[in-house]
């Protein structure tokens, strides 16, 4: 970090955070050109109530950090995302709470729904809060799409006795009891309409929690139309989809259709296939994020600042315990790749999951 | 030689009867260990052996993450070899801010039994990391 940056950094008021800020999210942030843009991206931040107004403070400072380095970045952003799973029960106390800390963050923030707020009165206080579970919005030439994708079927949400009840079956999440995520045929219907407005040329951005991409459906890293929906986004010349919900690194490419997770800025998630008794099927082309250090609450957490140019999304993920990850679309491979890792000699221990 | 014969099969016959079990206890030491399992991943599950209402669960989905396989290890943190139970009460103390349990807490077993038994099958890696 040069030295008039650092002071540049500095005189934002925000020194010791400033900091820790990782010099490539500078850097990226001061590349954009006039058609090209920027946003940043925080996830899963499953604010916990203890008691009433006491929440787990771990989540908390997770979510805190983010939206203060976020903060920081400049120029700024055009927008934020957040992924969802702002609560961990869904309730109005933890969703208030979240959505303070939330709130601090400058300038546009875009949300998507989590089960984690759903599932306690299936998405009522959060569409108070924020309207629309699902939408699109045009920016700089791209179109972007945010679905729900986390809904069921009616018979699960109507088995249980209680909604608290409910949303808990629903937040364990390799509960044998619960139900997987899908779309639904409303919403279907609709984005289906919505992309046939869409010129094939125009770049698309596909946000949703789950991955819309079959990975492993006992943990819901898994959208039950995935395969549908990726015939939907087929024929553009340029699709991106940016999911939630998993807490650590994927990415894939199908035919044109770029796919990248993001981070949780309040735990990490052990990848599927290391668990020993079933089958997975994470994407080949990952390269995984490190193995979280136990011992460091805030490892393997973290959020991302993202960089779309010539209809494809670069991710940096900003890590608070490790060395910052970035993903860019490689234009030879026709793929999204690991700057410094993708290749199997370049990667280091803690990447080898077990 | 015949007296020693006798000595002998009085010894065998002696040892096979202490031996002896039927596919009966088979099963039911076998119950008795899925049962403390079951306990393991109700408390796995739950959120009472802390304060604030984390369960482990909640970063160790099916008990992964756990890498039950590789303890005894050696862990910077502690400056030593520790085992499983010792990173389960590093659990219990600091995300659940919870009261750590003894070695032989039937909770303590309950909770390694289950993981052991989601990490079944994996061959066993001591100091592995
Ligand atoms: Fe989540
Ligand atoms: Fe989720």
């Amino acid at each position: 970090m040069s030295n008039s940056r650092r002071n540049f950094l500095k005189s934002t008021g925000a020194g010791l955070i400033a900091g820790m800020l990782p010099i490539s999210l500078v850097r990226l942030s001061f590349a954009q050109s006039s058609q090209d843009f920027t946003f940043g991206y925080i996830s899963d931040a499953h604010i916990q109530q203890i008691k009433g107004n006491k929440f787990v403070r771990n989540w908390d400072q997770g979510l805190k950090r983010a939206v203060a380095e976020a903060n920081l970045l400049d120029p700024r952003p055009d927008f934020f995302m957040f992924g969802g799973d702002l609560a961990q029960l869904g309730s109005k106390a933890e969703l208030d709470h979240g959505a303070d800390i939330l709130g601090a963050l400058r300038g546009k923030n875009y949300m998507v729904v989590g089960e984690h707020d759903y599932y306690y009165d299936l998405g009522d206080y959060w569409r108070r809060l924020y309207g629309d579970e699902y939408y699109s919005f045009d920016h700089k030439g791209v179109h972007f799409v945010v679905l729900n994708s986390v809904l069921t079927y009616d018979d699960w949400n109507n088995k249980w006795e209680t909604p608290m009840r409910r949303m808990q079956e629903m937040a364990l999440l390799d509960n044998p009891n619960g139900s997987p995520f899908m779309v639904g045929k409303r919403q279907m219907e609709w984005l289906k309409k919505d992309l046939a407005k869409q010129d094939r040329n125009t770049p698309v951005v596909v946000f949703s929690h789950s991955p819309l991409q079959k990975i492993f459906r006992n943990w819901n890293f898994w959208t039950e139309e995935a395969d549908e929906i990726q015939k939907l986004l087929a024929p553009f010349k340029q699709s991106n989809v940016i999911y939630g919900h998993v807490h650590q690194i994927q990415y894939n490419q199908i035919g044109n259709i770029a796919f990248n997770s993001v981070m949780s800025t309040a735990w990490p998630w052990p990848y599927p296939s290391t668990y020993a008794q079933a089958e997975s099927h994470l994407p080949i082309l990952t390269v995984p994020m490190n193995r979280a250090d136990p011992f460091d609450e805030r490892d393997a957490t973290g959020w991302q600042f993202m960089n779309i140019h010539s209809g494809r999304v670069d991710t940096s993920f900003n890590l608070y315990g490790n060395e910052n990850r970035e993903l860019a679309w490689n234009d030879k491979r026709g793929h999204l790749a690991d700057t410094r890792y993708q290749e199997k000699q370049d990667r280091i221990p803690p990447q080898t999951q077990y | 030689m015949r007296n020693l014969t006798v000595v002998l099969l009085m010894l065998i016959a002696g040892a096979a009867h202490a031996d002896e079990f039927t596919k009966e206890d088979v099963a039911r030491w076998q119950a008795e260990y899925e049962m403390v399992a079951r306990e393991g991943r109700k408390l796995w599950t739950s959120g009472e052996l802390g304060t604030n209402g984390v369960a482990c669960a909640q970063c160790h989905p099916n008990a992964a993450n756990t890498h039950a396989e590789t303890y005894p290890k050696f862990q910077k943190q502690l400056g030593r070899v520790g085992d499983l139970w010792e990173m389960v009460n590093w659990c219990i103390r600091n995300p659940l801010q919870g009261k750590e349990l003894a070695a032989d807490d039937p909770k303590m077993i309950a909770i390694v039994s289950y993981i052991h038994k989601e990490r079944k099958g994996v061959p066993l890696a001591p100091g592995k990391h």
